[in-house]
């Protein structure tokens, strides 16, 4: 049974949650609102937080300069296509390191992992001249590929972890009835493991829409994701921070509103396993 | 049925001819406002050149000098023309990446271009990217404050004057503060700032054997003269402050003085943006005397990389965007008040011109007392007025500049500072085979 909480406990912790909660979210908060605002309001000191002339006018001009719907699209298709790519890859892994762990298992996932701990900008030289040569510069089979294979320790460690939890009996007695291999993982594990697929697959596609030094390094003008929209908006010699607000605001719309749909399941994925 | 063949074959003739009449250059810009405008003005060269399409790829500048940097070093051809500053030009153009603009059309009038801005552009002689706006540093003041405060302004103010007029102009209670000046830490923020300064006052980065200077007096009278000025006189949190910060606090009337690109002078006489647009004068960067001024040069410039096969169409944009009648095109569209400025000698000559800009004298002179190819009071080995034209300074102006922006922020003394600066200096040159 579970322990009954205060009721005062309960509302000094609610507090310090919201609190906690909105600290975290106030500075995309602040950039939805200065991008409400003109230029000249945007460095006014001290800032107006919400009285002051609401305008159209940085949207409307991000709009006219800008094809937000090409970079979109290109974000949407580079996110989609590596998570994709990632869960054909990682979930025949995650399997094997679950269910038929050999004596480096454990190696090879603390290995996986290892190859986050490389600054990006350290392979960038090598991996230029590779997509230079197999002409991958600027397209999104390039990106594709790259997000995939940087987000892939990711998925196969929190893949892992869910697989871990279902029994292995299951699968066991799926092979007494005959299942192939291919049946036993698609039939049987994956709608076993489908919240956690649906967390990976959201954290992954957060992950891919967000990464901005493949994304820009790579890029030129024909497939250049969101990242590059926002980045063509900042400018250290002139003020044109409610624009460059307008320009985030509009680059992390759609990826806050899937999150804000998806966040149970993110929330759910995210601790599973974490209370034993 | 033969139809469907026949008309997808038709339909690809078509497309591949359209393909071969219309070439596509891509062009690397950064997000200033000149390059803004020019994007929007592009229809006039397009429909000059029908046979030329334009892909713009606009970044944030430093994002755009990493990489136009990683493409022109791997030949990767991804850009038909990139906007490099006066920093790159010298340095790409030894390693010859970057194709030579010898020939940009008979009307082009190359002899037109500012002089310190085409030697900055040029090596041996040779046009290696042609200047689309220039820029040096100059004092932008508070009339009104002067005036209060009993001052004026001499149009060559010297170190000594900007000193004691910051400390009186200084009203902290009313959060006034005598002058503006960058902290922020970087080869391009508060180092151009420091070492345009530091040249004024007879320092230099490199002796001619190219070991580094920071022990040297004149270093240390800079650092200290900067850090006291800053702390009586200067805003709080200085350390952070760049060029848009400073334009912020200027443009809302919280500092006397401000020394800075002259580019600014349209941003801060703009009654749009700024409270105190009427209220602006100008002068000269300072001196101590010893010939030299504390003032920078730098231009935005269009290059081609050596990678690009589309060349001609290339400089055909550059003829077109570098040109007068481009002068002639935005003044008709926007104004005289924002033709790019800091690029032809025409330019100024244009009563038009001088009437709109009230800051176009000022900025002219600035320019012409900026001299790249001798920019310290002791001889050199280096050319560069706020920078050392070598591959190494961008990572080692950085680190010296964290350290004069953490003097500045008070957590080490002037001291330590210069100490570190010379020791990070000593072992990087060291290391990339210096002195040589």
């Amino acid at each position: 049974m579970a322990r009954a909480i205060p009721t005062r406990q309960k509302i000094v912790m609610s507090v310090i949650a919201w609190a906690i909660a909105f600290l975290i979210f106030f500075p995309i908060l602040w950039t939805i609102l200065t991008s409400f605002k003109t230029e000249a309001e945007a460095v006014a000191t001290p800032p107006s937080f919400l009285f002051f002339d609401w305008t159209l006018e940085n949207y409307v001009t991000v709009q006219e300069r800008s094809n937000y719907f090409r970079h979109f699209m290109n974000s949407v298709i580079i996110s989609l296509g590596s998570t994709v790519a990632g869960l054909v890859i990682a979930i025949p892994a995650a399997w094997s390191m679950a269910f038929v762990p050999a004596k480096r298992t454990k190696d090879i996932l603390m290995w996986m992992l290892s190859t986050k701990m490389l600054p990006a900008v350290g392979v960038l030289i090598p991996i230029y001249l590779i997509f230079r040569d197999t002409g991958l510069l600027d397209t999104r089979l390039g990106l594709v590929i790259v997000l995939t294979m940087i987000n892939l320790p990711i998925i196969v460690w929190m893949l892992f972890t869910y697989f871990r939890e279902i029994p292995g009996d299951i699968l066991e007695a799926a092979r007494m009835d005959g299942a192939t291999l291919r049946s036993e993982i698609l039939y049987v594990l994956v709608p076993m493991a489908v919240p956690g697929i649906a967390s990976t697959l959201l954290l992954n596609i957060i992950l891919a829409w967000n990464e901005a030094f493949w994304t820009l390094n790579l890029t030129a003008a024909r497939s250049a994701p969101l990242t590059a929209f926002i980045a063509s908006y900042s400018s250290p010699e002139g003020l044109f921070y409610a624009k460059l607000s307008a320009a985030s605001t509009m680059a992390i719309a759609p990826i806050l509103i899937l999150g804000w749909f998806s966040q149970k399941q993110l929330v759910r994925g995210l601790t599973f396993g974490a209370v034993k | 049925m033969r139809l469907l063949p026949t008309l997808i074959g038709a339909t690809s003739a078509v497309a591949l001819c359209v393909a071969a009449q219309a070439e596509t250059i891509t062009i690397a810009t950064v997000n200033n406002g000149d390059m803004i405008r020019m994007q929007s003005l592009a229809d006039d060269f397009t429909s000059k050149h029908p046979d030329i399409q334009i892909e713009w790829v606009t970044l944030e500048e430093n994002v755009l000098r990493q990489r136009v940097t990683t493409d022109i070093a791997t030949k990767g051809g991804q850009y038909d023309v990139m906007t490099i500053g006066t920093y790159e030009v010298p340095i790409w153009a030894r390693q010859g990446w970057l194709v030579p603009l010898d020939d940009l059309g008979d009307d082009y009038d190359v002899d037109d271009l500012l002089p310190a801005i085409r030697n900055g552009l040029s090596v041996d002689g040779k046009l290696y990217a042609a200047p689309f706006y220039g820029e040096s540093s100059m004092v932008m003041y508070r009339k009104d404050l002067f005036e209060k405060a009993g001052l004026e302004m001499p149009e060559e103010p010297t170190w000594e004057f900007i000193g004691e007029a910051a400390r009186k102009l200084t009203d902290k209670s009313n959060e006034i503060y005598g002058i503006c000046l960058r902290g922020k830490a970087g080869w391009g923020e508060n180092m151009a700032l420091l070492t345009a300064m530091a040249n004024s006052f007879g320092a230099r980065w490199f002796d001619m054997d190219w070991n580094p200077q920071f022990d040297s007096q004149q270093w240390k009278d800079t650092l200290n003269f900067y850090l006291d000025l800053m702390k009586d006189a200067g805003p709080p949190g200085a350390s952070s402050n760049g060029f848009n910060e400073n334009l912020a606090l200027f443009q809302s009337g919280k500092c006397g003085m401000w020394i800075d690109a002259t580019v600014a002078a349209s941003f801060v006489t703009n009654p749009n943006d700024s409270q105190v647009a009427d209220q602006v004068g100008f002068a000269l960067a300072p001196d101590n005397g010893l010939g030299k001024r504390g003032n920078w040069l730098w231009a935005w410039a269009l290059g081609i990389p050596a990678g690009s096969e589309k060349v001609d169409s290339a400089k055909a944009f550059i003829a077109w965007a570098t040109s007068k009648d481009y002068l002639q095109l935005v003044a008709d569209k926007e104004g005289w008040a924002n033709v790019p400025p800091g690029t032809r000698t025409s330019l100024y000559e244009n009563p038009d011109y001088q009437k709109a800009a009230p800051f176009a004298a000022m900025t002219l002179r600035s320019i012409e007392a900026a001299d790249p190819d001798n920019p310290t009071v002791d001889e050199v080995p280096y050319t560069g007025v706020q920078f050392v034209a070598i591959p190494e300074f961008q990572g080692i102006g950085t680190a010296v500049g964290q350290q004069f922006s953490a003097a500045l922020a008070g957590t080490v003394t002037a001291d330590q500072a210069l100490a570190t600066a010379q020791q990070v200096t000593s072992r990087e040159m060291r290391r990339a085979g210096y002195p040589k």
